[in-house]
């Protein structure tokens, strides 16, 4: 078989990734096409190892031998990736990575990703102002003043 | 132990003493009274001893070199001779003097540790210009007195008199010291060595090639440090200090070395005659200027310090027509009756509460409140008349005889012009001196009226002191005239008649007028009545003073006289009254010639840096902010934004690669 | 073309043992096999990559969030097929048991629990796309020019023993790789207790009153409409809505 074929695979494949990684909104999306941009990586390293395997003689076998490591360390980073995730999914109430922008230079929640009134500058500049929970506790006194 | 060794310890101990004040004074309270005291006391044991070892003989040099210092080379040095041995032993004296009686005068001041370290390191700076025998460890000693006098001066900076005070002081004499050390470095460059003994090698040999132009240079830092004329101001406002400073100041330090430092170098002044005129014409105008200012000042210490100018003018005097052993002569004697005069001073302003004079003679009984200071100031200011057999009586006929010897023209080293000019000058002077010694005795113990409000007794510290300082205020010119040629130049210190009879009878003279004016005036006293006193019965002696200097202005609305028409000074000065009481204007002077110049420069300075300076740097700083604006746009904080830019320069740069490898 | 030749160079030098020992090897190889002769197994190899490619894109493109993972256990399973075409069977089961077994249950249990939306969802893509594609097909260009250029005549002989059977590979994991293998252990347990450390909810929220919670599941409705919230997980503030609620109360 002509190394081309997975080798062009793979390339693509990768590509496909990082069109993934670039354009994805949801953060676990975007897990899933680093997923993609590892295994394209794998391919190439297996297609390698066989034909150096025949091609030089090699016996030790390292690309098979990598490819074990990327997707044992893929499945770690997959199980971190998806904790962080949680975690920001937890704190934040979104998942969407063109929110999280608090390292923007002049980080303004008026900007135009939000139009919450609940938030401003304060909130967002403070990370430890828990504006979500300080919502529903807004409406709750709202709901006993009505009462 | 060597005389070397004494000598070398004489300045070590109270700047040890001084380090270990400043170490200890919060840590341990209790050690700070005896190491402000201790170290003067063992060095003026010390000092005497070095004077008793050198006797008078030939001088004692030692030198080390610590490190080669280029082509001159600086070395630690001594130089002891006569000269230096006694003087020593005045400072010694007199600051021990000083640190008892500060002991009592300040006993409740918070203040009080760094004050007496300050002293000590004032002191062993003096001893170092005495005893160095190298004019770069002697210009050492010599800005450590300014820094320390600034510091001293300002003890009370509360007020602010004594901050301008302090500040006036250090620049003023800082203005002298920038010729002096040029003066210097001249000097040692003509003479290839800063060793006072290769100096004056080289003057004997006439190995100096521009002595004029050195003696004026090195005049302008004696004038700064003597508070002589026109580099006097000064002093008179240095009196916003504490009375033990300017005691020290006026006795043995500071204005000493100015003198001292002109009597150890005059070989190099008489090197050249203008020099010497100009010291004769500087002393002359210093003498009978600072007299009629005397006579002026309200504030008792004021009226004391331009007495210092005016004494220290018969010094400079004395080296201006060559005498340098009656110089040093009336120095020593000087410096035991002026130290006298504060000390005394001091004690009975913290008895009436008031620096004024007015305020003094519309009290009665101030001479039984305070007995110690009326009996020794009594004495001390017959000595500062000069009225035989008062020591400032021989000191002062031996700078006049000297005067009067070149003037008669018999002696070549120097001018009879600058004889005439110093004897007419000295002999108004010692009219002047008289005047104003009798009008502070009569106006301060000669009072009427109410009771001196009571401040309870004073200190036995600062009593015992008075009366330890009168012995040589009384007996010192007397017993010492005869021995003194033996320590000095060999030149006879002897009382000749015409001076004697000339400078006692004009003595006799201003006191008498001045009696009969003060008879005149006093009874003028009941109908004006003036004075604010400071009352504090359980304050001590620098509290009260510190009140009445700050409360002087706002009392007669002038830090230096009080409109009161009993002051027989008024009717003697008649018109001059005006201008001798704000020092012949001498400030005013400055302030327009120098003041105003450098505060329009200032300002015209700050509108450059203002205005256009920062405009340049503003104008500046405006584009890369804008640029800065412009790249602050890109931080979105969107991260596929920021990857997608990464990933997108890697792929340029790869392709870039790529065919530059390839060579397409 | 200078390209094709230095590209061909690059490869040589990447396989410099391969070349020393056998000089003529490649060559022979590349007059036997022309570039495009396609023999059984590339046909195979080409279809269940167009595949495995087209199963990619969607999974990149689709709107369906849950669709994108299933799409991707076909891409991964296409996968798996290649690693078996290419006879390495071991990890192609490998593949198969953990990236379709595992990483994707993994990845839909993500999903659900961040109230991934199910159905179509018109902002899966954010506002980079374009850029986004710009960069990936610039890139895949230049990949796929350089990539062809160098092995477009390179021939994998995938016949005789397969290289990587289950025994093969064992035995060259646990005699070339041992130190490796128990050095990625220790990896995996690190990941493990990372992954419950960041999933375990923090400290000051786990203390706090049942009414935080409850405040979280009735607020969750509303969160893929929350705006740019910026909430803290922990300090001193967060206890500043449990206080409020207090107060409200």
């Amino acid at each position: 078989m002509h190394l081309a074929y997975p080798a062009v695979l793979a390339a693509l494949l990768f590509c496909t990734g990082v069109y993934g990684v670039l354009a994805r909104r949801n953060a676990i999306l975007v897990l899933m096409s680093v997923e993609l941009m590892l295994n394209a990586v794998n391919l190439n390293l297996v297609a390698f190892d066989v034909w150096l395997s025949r091609t030089a003689r090699d016996t030790l076998h390292s690309g098979q031998a990598l490819t074990l490591f990327t997707i044992a360390i893929a499945a770690a980073e997959i199980g971190i990736g998806l904790a962080i995730v949680l975690a920001v999914y937890r704190n934040r109430g979104t998942s969407d990575i063109d929110r999280l922008r608090d390292t923007a230079e002049g980080h303004e929640p008026d900007g135009p990703e939000s139009e919450g009134a609940e938030t401003d500058g304060r909130d967002s500049h403070d990370p430890d102002s828990d504006a979500r929970t300080a919502g529903p506790a807004d409406r709750a006194g709202k709901a006993e003043a009505t009462a | 132990m060597t005389t070397t060794t004494l000598a070398v310890l004489v300045p070590l101990l109270p700047f040890l003493g001084a380090a270990a004040g400043l170490l200890l004074g919060r840590t341990a309270p209790g050690f700070v009274r005896p190491l402000a005291v201790m170290p003067p006391l063992a060095s003026l044991v010390l000092a005497v001893l070095v004077a008793v070892r050198q006797g008078g003989d030939r001088a004692v040099d030692a030198a080390t070199e610590l490190t080669p210092t280029g082509s001159v080379p600086i070395e630690l040095a001594l130089h002891i001779d006569g000269f230096a041995a006694l003087v020593a032993v005045l400072v010694a004296f007199v600051a021990s003097c000083v640190q008892i009686y500060s002991t009592g005068y300040l006993r409740d001041d918070p203040r009080y540790p760094s004050y007496a370290a300050l002293v000590s390191l004032f002191t062993s700076a003096m001893l170092l210009v005495v005893y160095s025998g190298d004019l770069i460890v002697l210009l050492v000693g010599w800005e450590i007195m300014g820094i320390c006098s600034y510091f001293l001066v300002g003890h009370y900076w509360e007020t602010p008199e004594a901050r301008a005070a302090s500040i006036k002081a250090f620049l003023v004499t800082k203005l002298g010291d920038v010729p002096f050390l040029i003066g210097l470095f001249a000097l040692a460059t003509d003479a290839g060595s800063f060793r006072i003994t290769k100096v004056l090698d080289t003057v004997a040999s006439g190995g100096l090639d521009h002595p004029t132009l050195i003696a004026l240079l090195l005049l302008a830092g004696v004038a700064g440090k003597s508070a002589q004329f026109p580099l006097h101001t000064w002093l008179p406002d240095a009196m916003a200090g504490p009375t033990p400073v300017s005691a020290l100041i006026h006795a043995a330090t500071m204005v000493a070395a100015g003198v001292y430092f002109v009597a150890r170098l005059l070989p190099v002044f008489e090197a050249s005659q203008a020099a010497m005129v100009v010291l004769a014409v500087m002393a002359s105008v210093t003498m009978v200027g600072s007299g009629l200012a005397a006579l002026a000042q309200d504030d008792i210490k004021r009226v004391l310090a331009y007495s210092t100018i005016g004494q220290l003018g018969y010094m400079t005097g004395a080296l201006a027509v060559g005498d340098r052993g009656a110089a040093v002569f009336h120095l020593l004697s000087h410096g035991a009756f002026k130290a006298l005069l504060f000390l005394a001073a001091g004690v009975i302003m913290h008895a009436s509460g008031t620096n004024s004079l007015a305020a003094m003679s519309r009290m009665g009984n101030l001479r039984d409140r305070v007995p110690d200071a009326f009996w020794t100031m009594t004495v001390a200011l017959l000595a500062l008349a000069a009225i035989p057999p008062f020591s400032g009586f021989f000191s002062k006929e031996s700078v006049l005889g000297a005067a009067e010897h070149v003037a008669t023209g018999h002696t070549e080293h120097a001018p009879g012009a600058a004889g005439w000019t110093v004897l007419v000058a000295g002999l108004l002077t010692a009219l002047l001196t008289a005047a104003y010694a009798t009008r502070l005795w009569l106006l301060a113990f000669r009072g009427h009226g109410a009771e001196a409000p009571d401040h309870g007794r004073q200190p036995r510290t600062m009593t015992v002191v008075l009366w330890v300082l009168a012995v040589p205020s009384l007996a010192l010119g007397g017993l010492a005239y005869r021995s003194l040629p033996g320590w000095f130049d060999g030149r006879d210190l002897t009382p000749t008649l015409t001076t004697s009879v000339l400078g006692t009878g004009v003595a006799l003279v201003g006191g008498i007028v001045t009696y009969g004016a003060w008879r005149h005036t006093s009874t003028l006293a009941a109908g004006v009545p003036l004075g604010a006193v400071a009352a504090h019965p359980e304050g001590d002696a620098g509290l009260v003073e510190a009140e009445a200097i700050a409360s002087h202005a706002p009392a007669y609305g002038d830090v230096a006289s009080a409109p009161d028409p009993a002051d027989p000074g008024r009717i003697l000065l008649g018109p001059l009254h005006r201008h001798a009481a704000v020092g012949f204007h001498l400030d005013a002077v400055y302030a327009t010639l120098f003041v105003r110049p450098v505060q329009a420069a200032a300002s015209l300075v700050r509108f450059l840096d203002r205005e256009v300076v920062e405009t340049y740097v503003r104008g500046a700083g405006a584009l890369p902010r804008l640029l800065g604006t412009a790249v602050r746009r890109a931080q979105t904080g969107n991260v596929q934004t920021y990857v997608s830019a990464l990933l997108a320069g890697t792929v340029v740069l790869a392709v870039a690669a790529l065919l530059v490898a390839t060579g397409a | 073309m200078t390209l094709a030749a230095a590209a061909a160079t690059a490869a040589h030098a990447l396989a410099v043992p391969a070349s020393a020992a056998h000089p003529t090897l490649t060559t022979a190889a590349a007059e036997t096999h022309g570039f495009l002769s396609p023999t059984g197994v590339e046909v195979a190899f080409l279809l269940v990559g167009l595949v495995t490619f087209g199963a990619a894109l969607v999974t990149v493109t689709t709107r369906q969030l849950v669709h994108a993972a299933l799409w991707l256990v076909v891409t991964l399973g296409g996968l798996a097929v290649e690693y078996l075409l290419l006879t390495a069977e071991f990890i192609a089961w490998v593949q198969v048991l953990i990236y379709v077994g595992s990483v994707v249950v993994l990845l839909l249990f993500g999903l659900m629990l961040t109230k991934a939306p199910i159905g179509r969802s018109p902002d899966a893509d954010s506002g980079n796309r374009w850029a986004a594609l710009t960069v990936a097909v610039a890139a895949a260009a230049a990949l796929v020019w350089v990539v062809v250029d160098a092995f477009r005549a390179t021939w994998i002989d995938l016949d005789g023993p397969a290289a990587g059977t289950t025994a093969v590979t064992g035995a060259s994991l646990f005699q070339n790789w041992v130190l490796p293998f128990e050095a990625l252990s220790v990896l995996l347990l690190a990941a493990l207790v990372g992954a419950i450390v960041l999933s375990r909810k923090a400290k000051a929220e786990s203390s706090s009153p049942p009414v935080n919670s409850r405040t979280i599941t009735e607020s969750s409705p509303s969160v893929p409409d929350s705006r740019n919230h910026t909430i803290g997980g922990n300090g001193p503030v967060e206890g500043t809505g449990p206080a409020k609620q207090e107060g409200a109360r």
